[in-house]
């Protein structure tokens, strides 16, 4: 299984717009993951408008909390909490790469890909 | 278990069937005094709230019908602006319906576009070679399921996350797209779909997957 991880802020519209195909307003949550036959992309968007994209291979079916772990147990710790970093620039952050490239090592659907 | 709606795609993105079955939307209908504690604005050729949260009207909902006569986009039934009429004290005590907007054709045109180029790009975001477009997305309150045909059309449903079998009502909707529209004489490929054989069947088809639960390789 292969994990990629990416770290967006800003104003992305295109994927917002799901919601608006919706029939209720209850909107808690709302775009969570799309699959195609060979991965699935996770998302997770904090209030503050920070998104975490996660792609997985089609066995993980929920990631959501994998994602809000990274934001409130990595980025908020090594990255906010940081007084170097720049929040919105390019995350420069040894401590934060090495415990991230940790936490997912010790994800239960993380396997190494056979070479 | 809902199918909310099914929409069809040709070769170049443009929408060529659309099919709406989802529940009536939540509506609230309060009669207010000046002055308006909820603050709308304008948005899309509609007046929607943008802050304000009170017995159902929430913020996103558009202003519906005011004293019982239906809006016109910006304007009342009768031609005024909504927001300058809304401004004066001299119109309260005034009832208003909020609801939910419904998408309107241009939107849904739109959005149909829209996921055909995110439909190419899922393809090509791919960590592994070979990966097909999107195939299924899922929200918090409905799943969308995608089918693209070797020919490039797009059978798109929209149900309830629970609802299982769609993968079947796809390959069905495809069926009846090629009985009934395909093999009907004065239907032009690429153009939208006008057959009145093909709504019934769809409608039909969409009513066993729902009484069903799942739609069976029996049907």
């Amino acid at each position: 299984m292969e994990t990629v991880c990416f770290i967006a802020s800003g104003t992305g519209r295109s994927r917002r717009e799901s919601p608006r195909m919706s029939p209720s307003v209850l909107r808690k949550d709302g775009f969570l993951s799309f699959q195609t036959s060979k991965y699935r992309l996770h998302y997770y968007e904090t209030p503050s408008g920070l998104k975490f994209v996660m792609n997985t291979d089609l066995s993980v079916s929920n990631a959501r909390e994998t994602l809000q772990h990274i934001y409130s147990n990595l980025y908020v710790e090594y990255i906010v909490k940081n007084p170097v970093c720049v929040l919105g620039h390019n995350l420069d952050s040894e401590l934060f790469s090495s415990r991230l490239d940790a936490f997912i090592r010790a994800l239960p659907y993380y396997s190494p890909r056979a070479a | 278990m809902v199918i909310f709606s099914v929409y069809v795609v040709n070769k170049a993105g443009g929408l060529i069937y659309q099919y709406d079955n989802y529940v009536p939307r939540a509506e609230a209908e309060k009669t207010f005094s000046f002055p308006l504690d909820l603050v709308l604005k304008h948005h899309d050729e509609k007046v929607i709230v943008s802050f304000g949260q009170r017995d159902g009207i929430r913020v996103g909902h558009a202003v519906l019908s005011i004293n019982g006569v239906d809006v016109m986009g910006k304007n009342t039934g009768e031609g005024k602006d909504i927001l300058e009429y809304l401004r004066d004290a001299n119109n309260y005590p005034v009832s208003i319906r909020f609801g939910r907007a419904r998408l309107s054709s241009n939107e849904k045109l739109m959005l149909a576009s829209m996921f055909h180029s995110l439909f190419a790009i899922g393809s090509q975001l791919s960590p592994d070679v070979g990966s097909s477009g999107i195939e299924m997305l899922e929200t918090d309150v409905f799943k969308l399921h995608c089918f693209q045909t070797l020919t490039g059309i797009k059978f798109i449903v929209l149900a309830d996350p629970r609802q299982s079998g769609i993968d079947t009502l796809l390959r069905k909707i495809y069926e009846i797209y090629s009985d009934f529209a395909l093999k009907n004489p004065f239907y032009s490929l690429e153009m939208p779909i006008r057959c009145e054989l093909f709504d019934q069947n769809l409608k039909g088809a969409l009513e066993v997957a729902e009484k069903a639960g799942n739609f069976g390789a029996g049907s």
